[in-house]
């Protein structure tokens, strides 16, 4: 073989082609928080006229929606937004570590694939399903068997029975609730899994090596080492749960009326905006809707935050991922 | 290159006041240097890596860096492509000059440099594309060639390697579905295709078995005859079968450079001496 | 009862609620799935497919039109949404790395993965259908297109990131400039990453109704121009469901029935590869 030619001058590659590729992509990020910025303007822009009638602090306590004399408060679609999330919460919460404490340590291994797919096809179920189920399948059958059952023990409870009246036409804040219950169960399990599989095979092996039950290593070493991915996981669950709008509009039943009790029908912030933002006239009632949508960006935003700053924390801890 | 001395001669009059440092053996032996380098810091962050390094690199033959892991031995090597400047923290000091020019000054571009100082790394690594296309890859970036020239280019390449007759079959499967030899053999034709000067290889057989080891053992001793060719080694033995000189590094800087032969048979460093029969690293 | 048989008792008791909550999910995915293909598969039929929707009270009709405009209202949200998504996790992956900014956009894109659709349509009604005075086709579509962009930002980060470093080295030792780098090597070794990120997003856009309510809104008759209103699977069903017609509830069970086997067989599909990329 002969030497290596002469190489003579090689062409200089074009830098305003390395220039242009960083900068299209640097663009792209950078667009990407222009568009939480521009929601965030657009929001506070929309609902200015409402917020300036009403005032921000009157309007979150006012319970009147009434388009007719244009009197608009938040209270209810707030209450019920919390409401349903808590319920969802309360549920979803020990079901979801139930699921991420058998993923992780009770299925056989041929088991864990099959399994933690379908929990997790639970969260792929496109939302208006769960509203066709929910309303059609799930209510009616809520209403003649599990309501008036917890009517008849829950509800005869000295004050918390309070929460626990309401007429039995299945469509409720309750109903909304367990529905969106079964939402984030698959997203609040699937992260605590993740979190759980971080901690290092030899904590819990010597955990066992003590003779601790499985229980024991879960619930003493596993979940104290874990807390701040399970906050996380369940904060980013109801981030979820605050923010769902076609599952809840189904099953809430719509309507202004505050009620305590959880089987009365009611209205969520995101169920308010769906049935009703097309149909706004005026600029006040518009501006009502939007400034609804503000609240609930800044809840969500808040709740979400938090859930990415606890998984981080946890990450950092032990290189996992979040 | 003597045509720059003079500019050279200023910079290091003024950089490290004369050839101090340089072993004398080293100026008289062998042909003029490729790649020379002088009072070379380098720092990842805050940590320094190498402690004033100078060396010259003569064209044309084998350069071995040996001595214990964390030496700073790869560190060197990848000083001389600047392939350490994809990372934002890594920074170089000091100067090295290839063919009359400083490769470390700002405004030399990197590119065209890292065509002319080809690198073969310490694991395999075929790109995602047809073992042609692998080859291909780099020719296209600064040749345009019709398509038979480009099936010369890339025979020859092949050939060069030594990996010809095993991948002529099989020239458009995957590159990835090569032996672990093979690939290496493969990133070695990728480098030589690109036809360039100086070819750095960054412990080459470190992930390869024995058979695979001796076929590029083998190969970069002929390549020698037309190509510089630097080689960091963990292997003793491997320094001393294919290198003609050898430089022994230790926490960052060079204990001993000299002949291959002279080092491993009358090391003047005591350090060397304990290094090469064993005593640490 | 002795201290070890009371640990043993409070182990089997909660080891045997953890797998009665499984059971509960898995009841309730069968539950539903179950009553999809009741309800719905009688309705999945050919004239489905070539009839338009049906007015109020009228026999028969299918859904084509709705069909067809969720098809390209979801295109056309892709095309929109993954040049931008695949192009910030290209920054993110390669020249943002370890930079504030990228952890910044990194947050910020978490935040729009989990952000209420509702707020998003909002948003784009705010921006694309009050001041061009209608709804669109295309208003749905950048609404969609901005729930699919932290799905694909975050996979092809994702994906980039498995490629390893030695891969970038060895192309930037050729003589390779960064961007040729990037798009021949690191992006190419992890297309079949990148792509699945993308079919994740179609799957979790073709379901969505919120973010088209008050931007596609809806459209009872065949059309293909995006800069009308625009029929579409979802806000479809919706309102069929909630009318009085037994015919539009037949067709909602029949529109969901083919979402979901859509959504779920996307979602099956890349998960798995998705797997078996990261062992």
């Amino acid at each position: 073989m002969s030497a290596p030619e002469a190489t003579g001058e090689r062409p200089k590659h074009n830098p305003l082609t390395e220039t242009l590729f960083k900068g299209l992509s640097l663009s792209a990020a950078l667009l990407v928080l222009a568009t939480l910025g521009a929601i965030i303007a657009m929001l506070v822009v929309g609902a200015w006229p409402a917020l300036q009638k009403f005032g921000f602090f009157r309007f979150l306590v006012t319970a009147e929606w009434n388009p007719v004399t244009e009197t608009f408060g938040a209270l209810t679609p707030i209450y019920g937004t919390l409401v349903t999330s808590a319920i969802a919460i309360i549920i979803g919460l020990p079901v979801s570590f139930g699921i991420a404490l058998f993923i992780t340590e009770l299925c056989p291994v041929w088991l864990k694939r099959p399994v933690s797919t379908a929990i997790e096809l639970l969260a792929a179920i496109p939302s208006i399903i769960y509203g066709m189920w929910g309303l059609f399948i799930f209510a009616p059958f809520f209403s003649e068997t599990i309501q008036p059952w917890l009517t008849d023990t829950l509800g005869q409870v000295p004050v918390i029975g309070a929460l626990f009246d309401g007429p039995p036409i299945g469509v409720s804040v309750f109903t909304a609730g367990i529905i969106l219950a079964i939402m984030i169960i698959p997203f609040i399990s699937s992260v605590m899994r993740d979190v759980f599989e971080t901690v290092p095979r030899e904590l819990r092996e010597s955990a066992y090596g003590l003779g601790c039950t499985t229980w024991e290593v879960m619930w003493k070493v596993v979940l104290p080492l874990t807390r701040a991915g399970v906050v996380g996981a369940v904060m980013l669950g109801l981030g979820r749960a605050l923010g769902e709008t076609m599952a809840v509009t189904f099953v809430i039943g719509n309507s202004h009326d505050f009620n305590i009790g959880l089987f009365w029908p009611g209205n969520s912030i995101a169920s308010t905006i769906a049935n009703e933002f097309t149909e706004a006239d005026g600029e006040i009632y518009t501006a009502s809707l939007i400034a609804l949508g503000l609240v609930l960006f800044m809840i969500t935003f808040i709740v979400l935050s938090l859930a990415r700053l606890m998984l981080a924390r946890m990450a950092k801890t032990y290189g996992g991922k979040s | 290159m003597n045509d720059n001395g003079d500019i050279r001669e200023e910079q290091v009059a003024d950089a490290a006041g004369g050839v101090e440092g340089v072993p004398p053996a080293a100026a008289e032996t062998g042909p003029a240097p490729k790649l020379d380098i002088r009072n070379l810091d380098f720092y990842y962050g805050n940590h320094q890596a190498l402690k004033d390094i100078n060396l010259k690199i003569p064209e044309k033959q084998v350069m071995a860096f040996i001595g214990p892991s964390g030496c700073g031995k790869s560190t060197l090597l990848r000083t001389f492509n600047r392939i350490y400047s994809l990372y934002p923290n890594q920074r170089a000091e000091g100067e090295i000059w290839l063919d009359g020019q400083n490769i470390l000054s700002k405004d030399v571009d990197v590119n065209l440099l890292r065509a002319k100082v080809g690198m073969v790394f310490q694991k395999p690594a075929p790109f995602p594309m047809s073992v042609f296309d692998n080859i291909a890859f780099g020719i296209r970036l600064y040749e345009r060639l019709p398509k038979a020239d480009m099936e010369e280019r890339v025979e020859r390449a092949l050939k060069r390697a030594a990996l010809w007759d095993e991948v002529k079959d099989k020239l458009h499967k995957s590159g990835a579905a090569l032996s672990g030899g093979q690939q290496q053999r493969l990133c070695i034709a990728r480098a030589i295709a690109v036809k360039p000067e100086v070819i750095l290889l960054d412990e080459p057989t470190s992930a390869l078995d024995p058979i695979s080891t001796a076929r590029i053992e083998e190969l970069v001793m002929e390549l020698s005859e037309d190509y510089t060719i630097v080689i960091v080694t963990h292997n003793m033995q491997q320094a001393a079968r294919i290198s003609d000189r050898t430089a022994f590094m230790y926490l960052g800087e060079i204990i001993e450079e000299g002949e291959t032969d002279q080092i491993f048979t009358a090391p003047r460093e005591e350090k060397t001496q304990a290094y090469i029969t064993g005593r640490f690293g | 009862m002795n201290l070890y048989a009371r640990r043993k008792f409070i182990n089997a008791f909660n080891l045997t609620a953890s797998v009665l909550t499984t059971l509960f999910g898995l009841f309730f995915l069968a539950w539903i799935l179950w009553v999809l293909f009741a309800r719905g598969f009688a309705g999945l039929d050919l004239s489905l497919f070539t009839q338009d929707m049906p007015g109020p009270g009228s026999e028969g009709g299918g859904l084509r039109n709705a069909i067809v405009g969720s098809l390209l209202i979801t295109l056309a949200g892709i095309l929109l949404g993954a040049p931008v998504g695949i192009l910030s996790g290209i920054y993110l992956s390669e020249y943002g790395r370890g930079t504030w900014l990228a952890a910044t956009v990194r947050f910020v894109s978490d935040i729009l993965l989990s952000a209420p659709s509702i707020v998003i349509g909002v948003f784009v009604y705010a921006i694309m259908v009050a001041p061009l005075g209608g709804f669109s086709g295309w208003a749905g579509a950048v609404a969609l297109a901005i729930i699919a962009l932290p799905v694909i930002l975050r996979t092809t980060e994702d994906m980039m990131l498995l490629v390893p470093d030695t891969m970038r080295e060895a192309a930037a030792a050729l003589g390779a400039p960064r961007w040729k780098v990037i798009l021949s090597v690191v992006l190419r070794a992890a297309r079949s990453g990148v792509l699945t990120g993308v079919l994740l997003a179609v799957a979790r856009i073709a379901g969505e109704t919120a973010p088209l309510l008050f931007t596609a809104l809806n459209n009872q008759f065949f059309s293909l121009d995006m800069s009308k209103p625009m029929a579409n699977l979802p806000v479809t069903i919706f309102n069929f469901a909630m009318g009085p017609y037994d015919n539009w509830h037949d067709l909602a069970w029949a529109g969901s029935l083919l979402i979901t086997l859509v959504v779920l067989g996307l979602n099956v599909i890349t998960r798995a590869f998705l797997r078996g990329k990261k062992q």
